[in-house]
């Protein structure tokens, strides 16, 4: 009976996921016809003219959360290296928690945050960034709103740290306290410890807990439609407005132009589950012998 | 002194007894570059910490001026004067229905893989994989999909459609908390039970949920703070409805904290835009709250259970 019962929960987890691709295929079923793969290729999104393409999307979703992931994962890593073999234990119960909090505060608050807040900032950052570093073409001309894939990308990365901070404390706190030990007596010193020990014993969890928070980053939409400018165009430079995947699909959802419109949004939805379950997939083969989806659940 | 000893002593420098006592050469650039790692790393988590505390700070500061007793108790007047009742009530409406299609079917979900799946069993691999990709969809997808679901063929958007996408969204996060603490529950209790000739569903009912309590209740509190303030599903399924009244059928458009935020950001009445921190403070106040409740419930558990 029991059994049964939980049988059935498991049974409705499964088809639910089977759902959600046949929902999304096929209420997107007129775009898919009409535009096919070249769907992912092409920049142009004018549902006036009933041209719709998801090329500039794609862009921007993946670049925004590469600059996410270049500021959070070498913080989220130090972070996670701090807590788990620098702090003194009561730093630790309070620190720890405190950083977990950042992943409770919710996706509209730090957009509005990030449109009030730091967007003005990052205007009043890119020209001093733009003379220091101008020569590479990722730091481009500023432009006057501080709306950008720079702003994005740090919103991103803020919502991320959490997620590769904790993950990576907790996989720190799994290398043996014998191995450590033995290479302190041996003389090595805590960051010959780190490097030669934690660091290479947890590369691969360390890895999927990255790529775990890179699925977060590719499926934001509401804190990132606040800040990007909802842009459909390709530019090299960080200080330009853009446009995500996800965050299309939550500025546009309301106000479709025509039925096509609509259904393009659904495939852009289909694309954004293909990347979901890729990543999810990947962290979990990455991930080899540690089970860093299970740590995950706890903290978000 | 040997000859051999003699070499060996001849490669060492000579022993100055007047030297400060502090390391040269190799050593110190080891301890250098420790120092180093260790400076970088505790500001890194001085950042994250500034960071929380500066977003925080930024949502007190600007919705204190909108907070009132009148604004959490009464509805709103127009789109910038009143309170915000109504969506509180809604979003309580909402969160609830979710959390009342979420929560048994999480812990059934990690009652199955961990009691009745084997730790080998390919369906309990299966299962774990929809689990991870199921929190791996982005939340505005699980909106589409509810879309699709619920709002086409009832012609309307409903609280209930986004209850349930707000289900969606819980039920890994329950599922996956049941499962973390049903493990931590003692082999030798199941043992017992069963040497005892006690059934298995009776021993899931009276000996492991109950010893597994504490962190069930946890992972609800936390599955739930964490639907309070999901946007993205109810932007796609929720967002339709009469912003000044109270309308509590979820078969109609239920007001929410969530999208009277998104929606009055953008209105060009600075009311209203007062109006929106204060719900995010009150959003925030909640949700930070359910946090440090689980955390203290979760090291109370803990500490009962043993390590």
């Amino acid at each position: 009976m029991l059994f049964g019962l939980c049988a059935v929960a498991g049974v409705i987890v499964v088809l639910t996921l089977v759902d959600v691709v046949y929902q999304l295929a096929s209420n997107g079923s007129e775009a898919i016809n009409r535009f096919g793969l070249g769907f992912l290729i092409h920049t142009a999104w004018k549902p006036g003219f009933n041209t719709e393409g998801a090329g500039a999307l794609i862009y921007g979703t993946a670049f925004s959360s590469l600059i996410a992931l270049v500021l959070a994962a070498p913080l989220g890593i130090a972070i996670g290296l701090y807590l788990s073999m620098m702090a003194p234990r009561r730093v630790r119960a309070v620190v720890g928690p405190l950083v977990e909090m950042l992943a409770a505060v919710p996706s509209i608050i730090y957009g509005f945050w990030g449109l009030v807040v730091l967007v003005p900032f990052v205007d009043h950052l890119e020209p001093g960034l733009h003379s220091a570093l101008g020569f590479i073409p990722l730091f481009g001309q500023p432009t006057t709103t501080g709306i950008s894939l720079l702003s994005a990308g740090i919103v991103l990365a803020v919502m991320v740290l959490p997620i590769i901070s904790a993950l990576s404390r907790d996989l720190f706190l799994t290398v043996p306290r014998e191995l450590k030990e033995g290479a302190e007596a041996l003389g090595a010193t805590r960051w010959e410890v780190i490097r030669g020990i934690v660091l290479p014993s947890t590369a691969s969890g360390v890895g999927a807990a990255v790529v775990l928070g890179l699925g977060r980053a590719l499926g934001e939409a509401i804190a990132v439609s606040f800040v990007i400018g909802d842009v459909s165009a390709i530019h090299g430079s960080v200080f330009q407005p853009a446009s995500t995947a996800a965050e299309r699909i939550a500025n546009q959802f309301q106000g479709p132009v025509n039925a096509l419109h609509l259904s393009a949004m659904f495939y852009v939805g289909l694309v954004l589950v293909a990347i979901g379950m890729l990543t999810s997939i990947a962290a979990r083969m990455i991930a080899g012998r540690f089970d860093v989806q299970r740590t995950i659940g706890t903290i978000y | 002194m040997t000859a051999a000893s003699e070499t060996l002593l001849g490669t060492a420098r000579p022993f100055d007894p007047t030297a400060p006592l502090s390391a040269s050469g190799n050593l110190r650039r080891r301890a250098v570059v420790d120092r180093v790692v260790q400076f970088v790393s505790s500001t890194a988590a001085v950042c994250a910490v500034a960071v929380l505390v500066i977003v925080v700070y930024g949502v007190l500061v600007r919705g204190a001026a909108a907070l009132n007793l009148g604004f959490v108790f009464e509805n709103p007047t127009g789109l910038d004067t009143g309170g915000i009742a109504n969506a509180l009530l809604g979003t309580l409406e909402i969160v609830a229905i979710g959390a009342v299609i979420a929560l048994p079917l999480g812990v059934l979900t990690g009652l199955y893989l961990t009691e009745f799946a084997g730790a080998r069993s390919q369906t309990g691999r299966v299962l774990t994989l929809a689990l991870d990709m199921m929190q791996g969809l982005p939340t505005i997808v699980v909106g589409l999909f509810v879309y699709g679901l619920l709002v086409i063929p009832m012609k309307r958007e409903t609280g209930v459609a986004g209850a349930i996408a707000l289900a969606i969204v819980m039920l890994p996060l329950m599922a996956r908390a049941s499962q973390e603490v049903l493990l931590l529950v003692p082999g030798t209790l199941r043992e017992a039970a069963d040497a005892l000739g006690v059934a298995r569903w009776r021993a899931v009912l009276t000996v492991i949920l109950p010893s597994a309590m504490g962190g069930i209740v946890t992972g609800a509190i936390l599955a739930i703070a964490r639907a309070a303030g999901e946007t993205a599903p109810l932007l796609i399924c929720d967002s339709i409805y009469n912003y000044n009244a109270t309308s509590l059928n979820p078969f109609r458009g239920v007001p929410n904290v969530p999208m009277l935020i998104y929606t009055s950001y953008d209105l060009p009445l600075p009311q209203a835009v007062v109006r929106a921190w204060g719900a995010a403070l009150v959003l925030m106040i909640f949700i930070l709250l359910a946090n440090i409740g689980a955390r203290v419930l979760l090291a109370r558990s803990r500490a009962k259970m043993g390590p």
